[in-house]
């Protein structure tokens, strides 16, 4: 069990033990999510960090319960504020989304109903769990746009979604997600389908209000560029397990797995030329038949014996945060020492 | 919204008056026979067929000859307006017939109209919540059943075990509703239910299939996520979203049975617009098909003009674009 997991107290607003997520398909099973833990309180952003098919985003639906139950096969325990959300009912649970836990996506113009006023959408989410009158739940979006800082937002309220600017769709998501004060917020690739002008402006936004609410973000993002500007905590993800999971500065100034350090040195940054830019060759593996071992074995530039027959556990190092790896912890340090974190200017 | 409307109503004229043209050019230019001599009837004298010519200008050029259909048939001419000309077959006015007709046809289609877009519109949406259930198996094998079969044979068999046999309802030709409702009813609920079936059958597919898709889309995710019950996801937002290409099917449908029924109006022997083209094809009777042409071409353009109106409300998309 990973140190997170272990300190979970009465300020953990969630906390998954051992998630699996499977899916029967035609072809086999595809294990989406394997055996994974982690933890969010108040006032922390969980990055969670890797490329598509890592089981992000599927883990992220499994909290919110918008897994049909009849396809996805769902072990282990989701424990918000103490209660299994995996043992509710689903009424039960619909009174839990978008009032305790909400989730923005990525996609924020197709996540928006085309024929319904943006004020009228969010409207309806604040009388999905509040009896109030129809103006009251309208004067609400009103006061809630105009807090993600939409302009004129009495008169943008009445306007419909292909009106606005992917940002402002965005905005209006976030508006939407806060209606009832959750206590934990999903942002599923909240800024993938914006233009890197307008990313800054909602990670700000997400940071703000998280702050001012006083919640907890899971970000989940393929871009490790965007956990650094405002993760408190990093997860990376691969192949639907936890790689590496620790504090943010400790990701970024030691990481401590080949996968993460093959992530951090495919980002650009504004220093790096693109030559320099190292990419993780070969392409993440089939979830229906994953390799035996270690999953990234088969891409890994450090891989030595064990790795192809017995998967590394999620552990803690000494002096350090969990991760999966064989690698002998003073050697993890070495290599760091002396190529990733050398390459990348930071050393532990 | 208004200019937008007015400009439709426009395009809509022009519209009808290039049906106008080809039919006209078809049925009067096309070499099947010279009209005065199907109107003169049995050997007429030379002098009575120049007479004939000259009165339906079949001497003149023929753009001359369409501007006094043209002329006849936006000022009126001696039976009322619109001019539709006079019947060879029958030697009454074509205005009169399709007047007399018309009623029959409409209460048909509008009867059959709303049971199919009633029951077709339910049993699809039943049929996309409870996919792959036993209910979705059943309602789509039925819809296969309502699509295949032909109406000529579901008409025949539904006069034979409800009027015929159980004596449930009333028998074939239309009754006036000035009757009593009753009695009126009771001859087209048949009609009603046999032409309703085979498009119930289409809009619950496509209900159904439409749905599906849309409750795949990222905003049904995000309606959900909302915490909404799972009847106002699927109302509210799926539906919704999944009426309009219906809502054009349903417009297109309608305007295409005003002279198109003719199969349901033959069995049922309902004597409407549809059987009075078909009879007027049949005994080369052309100015009375022309006027269920010019009906149903102007119920199409309508319509279609009411579709786009309505979908500018279903989708604010359209209005301001």
């Amino acid at each position: 069990m990973s140190d997170a997991a272990a300190s979970a107290g009465a300020a953990t607003l969630l906390d998954v033990r051992n998630l699996s997520v499977r899916f029967r398909t035609r072809d086999g099973i595809v294990h989406a999510v394997s055996d994974l833990s982690f933890a969010l309180r108040r006032g922390e952003t969980l990055g969670v960090v890797g490329e598509s098919g890592s089981g992000k985003s599927v883990s992220s639906l499994a909290v919110m319960g918008l897994l049909n139950r009849a396809y996805a096969e769902i072990d282990g325990e989701i424990l918000f504020e103490g209660q299994d959300l995996l043992k509710l009912s689903p009424d039960e649970l619909r009174r839990v989304r978008g009032r305790d836990i909400s989730m923005i996506f990525q996609d924020p113009f197709a996540c928006l109903h085309p024929m319904y006023r943006v004020g009228w959408q969010l409207a309806e989410a604040v009388r999905a769990h509040e009896d109030v009158s129809r103006q009251a739940a309208w004067d609400r979006a009103v006061e809630l746009l105009s807090a993600v800082g939409i302009p004129n937002a009495k008169a943008r309220a009445r306007d419909y979604p292909h009106q606005f600017s992917g940002g402002m769709r965005q905005r209006a998501m976030i508006a939407m997600a806060l209606v009832h004060n959750p206590d934990v917020l999903i942002a599923d690739e909240p800024t993938t389908a914006l233009d890197v002008t307008v990313q800054a402006q909602i990670l700000e936004l997400i940071d703000r209000v998280k702050k001012e609410f006083d919640i907890g973000v899971i970000l989940i993002t393929h871009d490790l560029g965007v956990v650094a500007e405002t993760a408190t905590h990093v997860m990376v993800m691969y192949a639907g397990r936890a790689m590496e999971y620790g504090p943010a500065q400790e990701i970024f100034n030691a990481a401590q797995n080949p996968y993460t350090w093959g992530l951090l040195e495919s980002m650009p940054t504004v220093e790096k030329r693109l030559d320099v830019l190292v990419p993780i060759e070969g392409s993440p593996p089939s979830l229906l038949r994953p390799p035996p071992g270690c999953p990234f074995h088969p891409r890994c530039k450090y891989r030595f014996a064990p790795c192809d027959v017995k998967r590394p556990p999620l552990e803690p190092i000494p002096g350090g945060h969990p991760d999966a790896c064989h690698l002998p912890p003073e050697r993890k340090r070495e290599i760091w020492n002396t190529r990733v974190g050398a390459e990348l200017g930071v050393t532990a | 919204m208004l200019i937008y409307v007015a400009r439709r109503l426009l395009w809509t004229i022009v519209v009808v008056l290039a049906v106008l043209f080809v039919t006209f050019l078809v049925f009067f230019k096309l070499p099947n026979g010279d009209p005065a001599v199907r109107f003169a009837g049995k050997s007429p004298t030379d002098e009575q067929l120049e007479l004939i010519r000259h009165r339906m200008h079949l001497d003149k050029p023929f753009y001359v000859e369409f501007g006094y259909f043209v002329k006849n048939f936006v000022s009126g001419d001696e039976f009322g307006w619109p001019g539709l000309g006079y019947s060879y077959g029958t030697f009454t006015s074509v205005r009169k017939l399709v007047v007399e007709r018309a009623p029959r046809t409409l209460w048909l289609i509008a009867g059959a109209a709303t049971l199919w877009l009633t029951f077709g519109v339910a049993i699809g949406v039943l049929s996309a919540v409870k996919r792959r259930t036993i209910f979705d198996r059943l309602a789509m094998g039925f819809a296969l059943f309502g699509i295949s079969a032909p109406v000529f044979w579901l008409g025949l068999m539904a006069l034979f075990i409800f009027w015929k046999t159980l004596h449930l309802t009333g028998g074939s030709g239309y009754e006036p509703l000035s009757d009593g409702v009753g009695h009126w009813a009771s001859h087209l609920i048949l009609p009603w239910c046999v032409l309703a079936l085979l498009y119930m059958a289409i809009y619950a597919r496509m209900t159904r299939n439409n749905l599906l898709e849309t409750l795949g889309e990222d905003y049904i995710r995000t309606a959900r996520a909302k915490g909404l019950s799972e009847r106002r996801v699927i109302f509210r937002h799926g539906l919704r979203a999944s009426l309009t290409p219906i809502v054009t099917l349903f417009g297109l449908d309608i305007a295409l049975l005003v002279g198109g029924a003719i199969i349901t109006e033959s069995v049922f022997n309902l004597q409407g617009l549809g059987y009075l083209a078909i009879n007027g094809a049949l005994t080369q009777d052309l100015p009375t098909v022309l006027g269920v042409v010019i009906c149903t071409a102007t119920a199409v353009a309508l319509m279609n003009l009411v579709v786009d109106i309505v979908y500018a409300f279903i989708d604010p998309r359209v209005r301001y674009a």
